[in-house]
């Protein structure tokens, strides 16, 4: 069986010379929810925006369920739907006729009742009189997300979905996105948010300045991702980490005002309640604590270092 | 073929229209008509007959011509302008039509607008004078025939511009000049033998001089090279065309 996406040697220069993506090998499978993590610039639109026909490829081959973006694009396109990073929609029309106007396009037969049952899961469906500027922005991102779907595909590009997003519309997609999987939706989503990768993704590939340092299964990835610190503000400055705490793994800062504790979010117990617990039993007290992950550069960074 | 593809931008771009009904079909009746009042019975009284037909009768077929040649322009590069500009391109990018569907959809329905814009100018027309028209079948044939190429004209336009300014100049600093001068007004008899020269490197003026014989059997230039001019004159623009397509010139980057 082949893959669902299949991305071979992929390169592209941009006019004007700027290389984006470099030498690109990826195969997504049928029915995963796959995200494309990486900081600003790494690559993600371009990537979506070349198996979607947006963006000319350079050098390399690109097959969508088995047929070639290029020589192949009619059973290629119609396979795909694509929910892009930008909010760009026909202001002047209304929610009913941009999504059948959307079905139109990719050759399907009207289907009223399917457009129906698309906008009620995204709750548009009270909505599809209005114009579209009359939506507020989150509105407007499920319009853009229905009119993806009103031609039922099979492959779903969900480029940033989430961005711009409040917490439970959040929620609502990443349901959404559970149930077009169940359905047999492929779902290739991009983020800059390792918490959404984890939340949402079967498998997880990482790109960083337009090449791909790894794709893994999630969990495998979280091992090597899930790093936190535990910052504690001492309330009197030490000199060295008193020999009590001394199996915990902490690093005092310079000038002692500091304790700073590095745990795995992803083991059992993170270890910070026993931390804690021993900090006041011998008295120590501290004005404010936080907690804070390494930035996606810093991870980034190490993960390119630890595969040379 | 995606026929259902062609058809959803055909009706999209038919219903924008049907938004802005006011601005589609309103404005420029009442242009054409405000051209009557004053080109045709004001001055128009006040003119000798063109060989041997009334001055009012005579700016009909160039009147039509002009607001046929400028709505056709206009439509047409605003239809796949506004697109590009709001960034709603992406869709009909990313779907499973061809370039060609995606021309036939939008010149179709540019071309359609200017069509009926035509026939509803040329009912107004009759409101201010009579006129017959000798050669029907001809007079449609051109007719759709100018809309359909000023039409693609517009899709180059559109296409090209990267700007607002850019989208309007054209009609406004090389369409209605053409047509202006290009005889909708007077016969290009009148001019001084040098003037008449230059003025056949006017495609207008063959559009014109066609489009007024299958009126009143009276030209500048035959009909046939009336219609050899306004087909070759549409190969150029779809060349242009496909030239675009080809290389995906400021559509895909
Ligand atoms: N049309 C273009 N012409 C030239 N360079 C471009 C073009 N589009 C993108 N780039 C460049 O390619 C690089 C990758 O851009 P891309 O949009 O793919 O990044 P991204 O991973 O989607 O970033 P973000 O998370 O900010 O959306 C960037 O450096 C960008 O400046
Ligand atoms: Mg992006």
């Amino acid at each position: 069986m082949h893959s669902t996406i299949s991305v071979r040697n992929l390169s592209k220069i941009y006019d004007g010379g700027f290389q984006a993506l470099k030498n690109i090998n990826l195969e997504i499978q049928r029915g995963e929810i796959f995200a494309l993590l990486g900081p600003n610039g790494a690559g993600k639109t371009t990537l979506i925006s070349i198996v979607c026909g947006l963006v000319n490829p350079g050098e390399g081959q690109v097959l969508a369920d088995g047929h070639d973006i290029i020589t192949d694009f009619r059973a290629a396109r119609a396979k795909i739907g694509l929910v892009p990073q930008e909010l760009t929609t026909d202001s002047f029309e209304t929610v009913w006729n941009t999504i059948g106007f959307s079905r139109g396009l990719f050759g399907k037969p009207a289907n009223p009742a399917h457009l129906e049952a698309v906008l009620r899961e995204l709750s548009l469906w009270d909505k599809r009189n209005t114009r579209i500027m009359k939506l507020s922005g989150g509105m407007k991102r499920r319009v853009m997300i229905a009119k993806a779907l009103a031609h039922e595909p099979q492959i779903l590009f969900l480029d940033e979905p989430t961005a711009g997003v409040d917490v439970e519309l959040r929620r609502d997609m990443w349901e959404m996105v559970r149930r077009l999987r169940a359905s047999g939706v492929t779902i290739i989503l991009t983020t800059h948010y390792i918490e959404e990768a984890e939340e949402m993704a079967d498998r997880i590939g990482v790109i960083h300045k337009g090449e791909i340092v790894v794709v893994e299964d999630k969990s495998a990835l979280m091992k090597k991702l899930g790093k936190k610190q535990l910052t504690l503000q001492l309330q009197s400055p030490m000199t060295t980490i008193p020999p009590e705490l001394a199996d915990y793994p902490l690093e005092l800062s310079a000038d002692g005002n500091q304790l700073v504790y590095t745990f795995d979010t992803q083991g059992d117990r993170t270890g910070i309640a026993g931390l804690l617990r021993r900090l006041s039993d011998h008295g120590i007290d501290f004005k404010d604590l936080n907690t804070s992950e390494s930035s996606l550069e810093e991870i980034f960074v190490n993960l390119v270092r630890s595969r040379t | 073929m995606n026929l259902y593809g062609i058809r959803a931008i055909y009706l999209y771009e038919m219903h924008r229209a049907w938004r802005t009904l006011m601005q589609s079909l309103a404005t420029p009746v009442i242009s054409t008509s405000l051209y009557f009042v004053v080109f045709g019975a004001a001055i128009g009284s006040r003119m000798a007959q063109v060989e041997g037909v009334s001055y009012g009768a005579f700016i009909i077929p160039g009147l039509v011509m002009l607001a046929l040649l400028t709505e056709s322009v206009s439509n047409a590069s605003f239809g796949i302008y506004m697109p590009r500009y709001n960034g709603t391109i992406y869709e009909v990018l990313s779907a499973p039509v061809s370039f060609v569907e995606i021309l036939i959809g939008y010149v179709g329905a540019a071309a359609s607008k200017s069509i009926v814009l035509g026939f509803v100018i040329l009912l107004t027309a009759r409101l201010f004078v009579d006129y017959e028209i000798q050669h029907p079948v001809w007079m449609v044939g051109f007719l759709v025939l100018t809309a359909l190429t000023f039409s693609l004209f517009g899709f180059v336009i559109g296409i090209w511009a990267d700007t607002w300014e850019k989208l309007q100049v054209v009609p406004i600093l090389v369409v209605t000049p053409l047509a202006f001068l290009g005889g909708s007004f007077y016969s290009i008899s009148i001019l001084p033998p040098l003037w008449q020269k230059i003025t056949l490197f006017n495609p207008v003026v063959y559009l014109i001089s066609g489009f007024r014989w299958s009126f009143y059997g009276i030209s500048d230039v035959s009909p046939m090279i009336s219609l050899g001019m306004t087909l070759v004159f549409m190969l150029m623009c779809l060349a242009a065309i496909s030239w675009i397509f080809r290389t995906g010139y400021r559509l895909k980057s």
